[in-house]
């Protein structure tokens, strides 16, 4: 016991740990603790709660002295939430002792903490010490069951929120590396480039001080210098040209290669993420995302950040070949240079906090598209287009009004470095013209200076766009790595165990599944035979989408596990474990492409004859030849229309085709009348068979074949058995069974005539 | 009409809300708001342990003095979403950040995982959710102070 109450109060804050020990007699121990961080006003507010192997002790930080209660009879600690706020609540026979609350943060604390109670209060009262009943190994944090080489737990890693770098376009470099060798040819040919428009300004120097200046003072034109020099200028700009043009390719190929696999890393990366991370994410937002966004920064990466480099080599080259000719002039020339850096430092946190802003507001626009583009049908319906263009409207007015504002400092910048840039020329005038009059330079060579400078400048005013589009650059690769960055909240198993084949054995363990604040399910714990067909009955929000969302690994169980033939989950690799799954939904998702590759969408590889016995078995082979290009037609988006109750035999079919083991049944046959659905019924029974089943139906008779039904109640199993057991019963079951059937009974009535209805209902 | 309800209400030693009627007593009821951020004052529901509605208030002044105090005591006790005041802090503006800030409620640090987590309720009134699905409310933006409203334009 020592070693377990210095391993947890180690982890306790110190001022705490003081505290508590203080008030420990000898032979007590703490044993387990939850740090409180809300008053029972819903202030926040510290305080602590601990057992001990004696007592409950518990503090609020200002109150003045502990409270503490001893076991006895009739004590019991029970913990509820809502609205993530959690309340730990302190019961005896007769009334409530105390309550704490907490933030929900601390929830899997708060349920250990309430079994280390039990437990104590059981061996308090009993005297049977609790048995050890978990062999495996547990995170201590959130109770999952830990395989024997996971140190870390898999479901409390992915909580960990530390904001991601800031230098983020140099997290780029990870999709350059492959690129390296064409990168350095790249820079070379740059280099080369560069020093070749060098050249031209180089030459006026000569050509004004040997030929011009002299012409002027009465000497005939040196012709043969003239063409040398003339010569010269034509061999560098052809030379520039050339070279020019071979990094522009070849740098314009690497960078389109980079953004290809940039776009290509990010849209796998998303389609490994859980479904959680789709269910909190908008369509728009992540299109523009991989499309646009990429698209950005490939730009970037070819264009914008070329040019810069180019720049800046240009500017380093120039420096040197100024202060070789003159280092005085070189000085006052280059002196605006760091006012000019300061400015653009000034400028570039505001610049990118706006363009940060500007994508924003590009997301929503898009957000607006895409929510009323699919809804389309709804909007005119109900006549409100006016209103949709007015939600429109209004996106796009906020992003004029950030674009505004972001244009007003964006604005400025330009023509201050162009005025720097006038200036910087009127000091070099005045200084060349002074060391001229004191023929310290020749007026070639103050030529040459003017000419480098203007160039130079020139430079310095395109460099300061680089800002702003470095910036977009980086806001869009940080929306980029935020995908990249996003750990899936389904994590592949670090050491994966690899089941080749499975029985179909499912195990529910205590299972638990929270999403955001709303506790689904909890305590559910169930074994599935293999082969044996499960029926999931319960109210709407009763959690039976939720629990088949769990066994499919769609999101991850928050407490507890779910093991298959006796393997936790998590444990497998996801897309084998679900290859094992054949899952049938109530709206049947058919891609753009033919019938035979929507049914072999499991399954690519399927041969022709594959196809059709499994569309036949499906019941889908005939409709489909009535079909005018048979399997070959095109469905999805824009293809063949096709009626409810085909589109579900098609993917019936589907399922059928990868033969899983499992088969998972979500309301397949509710969103179709009572005659398709005995079609479509026909063809579940062709897929059930042999199978370990979970079926969710709505219609409780299409669930009559069932082994054995589960009945749910806001996320607890309330009643096991079979139809008869449940129907003898008369507990849950029965009345939703009789509530259908009432049901039932009126909608077939509505198809009689008025009048008989009329009459039946006065009959009641 | 207003004072008279075909109810009874009370509390009993477990703290829980017990509601009286021709049916029976009824245990563990709880009051929801219909219209939690938008119109708090306008409908609750009295829910029972199973989620049904057993009576709709559309206006807690119509009630009898002490079902309203009753009431309210429940309603403040379930209530959670602090109000900021003041941005005392924010770790970086890149998300996930860790913001300080000052409630009704008092202090408090909490982890802002992205800007998605930022609702706009009303052009001047924001909802932030954070990593364990607290809400937070700000009334009004623009009635924060100058550094609060300079941190939270940064996420806008």
């Amino acid at each position: 016991m020592q070693q377990t109450l210095h391993s947890s109060l180690d982890k306790l804050s110190l001022i705490w740990s003081g505290e508590l020990s203080s008030q420990l007699t000898d032979d007590e121990s703490v044993l387990a603790w939850i740090e409180i961080d809300l008053n029972t006003q819903l202030h926040f507010a510290e305080g602590l709660v601990a057992v001990t192997n004696k007592r409950l002790l518990a503090k609020m930080a200002n109150d003045g002295a502990w409270q503490e209660w001893r076991y006895q009879q009739g004590l019991s600690l029970t913990q509820r939430d809502h609205a993530g706020v959690g309340c730990l609540e302190l019961f005896d026979a007769h009334t409530r002792l105390a309550y704490w609350r907490y933030r929900l943060g601390n929830d899997t604390a708060a349920n250990r903490f309430i079994e280390c109670f039990r437990q104590q209060l059981d061996y308090q009262l009993t005297g049977k010490l609790p048995l050890a009943t978990h062999t495996q190994a547990q995170c201590p944090n959130c109770a999952a069951l830990l395989s024997a080489d996971q140190d870390e737990c898999p479901v409390c890693d992915k909580q960990n929120h530390a904001p991601p770098s800031t230098w983020t376009l140099l997290r780029l470099w990870r999709f350059a590396k492959p690129y390296k060798g064409r990168l350095l040819i790249g820079f070379l040919l740059t280099l080369c480039s560069t020093a070749a428009t060098l050249v031209p300004p180089y030459l006026t120097m000569p050509l004004m001080d040997n030929v011009l200046i002299p012409y002027q003072n009465g000497q005939p034109i040196n012709t043969d210098l003239v063409k040398l020099y003339l010569s010269g200028l034509l061999g560098a700009a052809v030379l520039a040209w050339m070279l020019g043009w071979a990094r522009t390719y070849m740098l314009a190929l690497v960078s389109e290669r980079i953004g290809a696999d940039l776009r290509t890393t990010t849209y796998e990366h998303l389609l490994n993420l859980s479904q959680e991370y789709f269910g909190g994410k908008r369509t728009g937002d992540l299109m523009a995302r991989i499309g646009a966004e990429t698209d950005r920064i490939n730009l970037f990466l070819s264009l914008h950040l070329l040019d810069f480099a180019t720049d800046v080599i240009m500017i380093g080259m120039t420096a040197l070949i100024l202060v070789s000719i003159n280092p005085w002039l070189a000085l006052v020339t280059l002196a605006p240079l760091p006012v000019i850096a300061w400015l653009i430092h000034l400028v570039r946190d505001r610049l990118r906090i706006g363009f940060e802003k500007v994508d924003r507001i590009w997301a929503e626009v898009n957000n607006v598209l895409a929510d009323t583009i699919p809804g389309i049908r709804v909007v005119k319906a109900f006549a409100q287009e006016k209103r949709e263009a007015a939600r429109f409207h209004a996106a796009n007015q906020r992003n004029l009004h950030i674009n505004d504002r972001v244009n007003r400092v964006w604005s400025l910048f330009t023509p201050t470095v162009t005025l720097m840039t006038e200036i910087g020329l009127l000091i070099v005038w005045v200084f060349g013209i002074w060391q001229i009059s004191k023929d310290e330079i020749t007026v070639g060579v103050l030529t040459a200076f003017l000419a480098y400078i203007g160039r130079f400048y020139i430079r310095l005013d395109s460099m300061s766009r680089i800002v702003s589009i470095t910036q977009k650059a980086a806001a869009g690769t940080k929306r980029i790595f935020d995908i990249l960055d996003h750990v899936s909240s389904v994590p592949e198993s670090a050491n994966p165990v690899h089941l080749p084949t499975v029985q179909g054995r499912i195990e529910l363990r205590n299972v638990g599944f929270r999403y955001g604040t709303r506790s689904i399910t909890r305590d559910i714990n169930l074994v599935i035979n293999p082969g044996e067909m499960i029926g999931l009955v319960g109210h709407s929000g009763s959690g039976k989408s939720t629990l088949v969302n769990l066994i499919c690994r769609f999101y991850d169980v928050t407490e507890g596990t779910i093991l298959i033939d006796g393997h936790d989950i998590r444990t497998l690799p996801i897309a084998e474990y679900r290859k094992h799954i054949g899952l049938v939904l109530q709206e049947p998702f058919l891609f753009y492409g033919t019938i035979a590759e929507n049914i072999a969408y499991g399954k690519p590889d399927a041969t022709p004859s594959e196809i059709v016995s499994a569309a036949r078995a499906a019941h889908a082979h005939e409709f489909i030849l009535r079909l005018p290009h048979g399997y070959d037609s095109l469905v999805g988006e824009r293809g063949q229309a096709l009626s409810g109750g085909e589109r579900q035999r098609i993917s019936i079919a589907r399922a059928l085709l990868i033969n899983p083991r499992i088969l998972i049944l979500d309301e397949a046959t509710s969103s179709v009348d009572t005659t398709t659905e005995k079609d479509i019924q026909k063809a579940l029974d062709n897929l059930v068979r042999g199978r370990t089943t979970i079926a969710i139906a709505h219609r409780l008779s299409t669930l009559r074949e069932a082994n054995r039904l589960i009945v749910l109640d806001r996320g607890r199993i309330v009643e096991i058995g079979n139809h008869a057991e449940l129907m003898a019963r008369e507990g849950y079951y029965y009345r939703l069974y009789q509530a259908q059937a009432r049901n039932v009974d009126t909608e077939d009535r509505a198809f009689v005539s008025v009048v008989e209805h009329s009459a039946a209902g006065e009959l009641k | 009409m207003s004072d008279t309800v075909d109810y009874q209400l009370s509390r009993n030693t477990y703290g829980r809300l017990v509601f009286t009627n021709k049916s029976g007593p009824q245990e563990d009821v709880v009051p929801v708001r219909s219209f939690p951020i938008t119109n708090p004052d306008q409908g609750i529901a009295l829910i029972d342990s199973h989620g049904h509605e057993l009576v709709w208030i559309e206006r807690l002044i119509d009630l009898p003095e002490d079902y309203r105090v009753l009431i309210e005591a429940e309603l403040a006790n379930r209530e959670f979403m602090p109000e900021i005041k003041r941005l005392l802090k924010v770790s970086g503006f890149i998300t996930p950040s860790t913001w300080q800030a000052e409630t009704d409620r008092g202090e408090v640090t909490f982890i802002l995982k992205g800007e998605e987590d930022i609702r706009r309720l009303t052009t001047s009134s924001l909802m932030i959710t954070d990593s364990h699905g607290i809400h937070f409310l700000i009334r009004d933006r623009l009635a924060l102070d100058r550094h609060s409203r300079k941190l939270l334009d940064h996420f806008l």
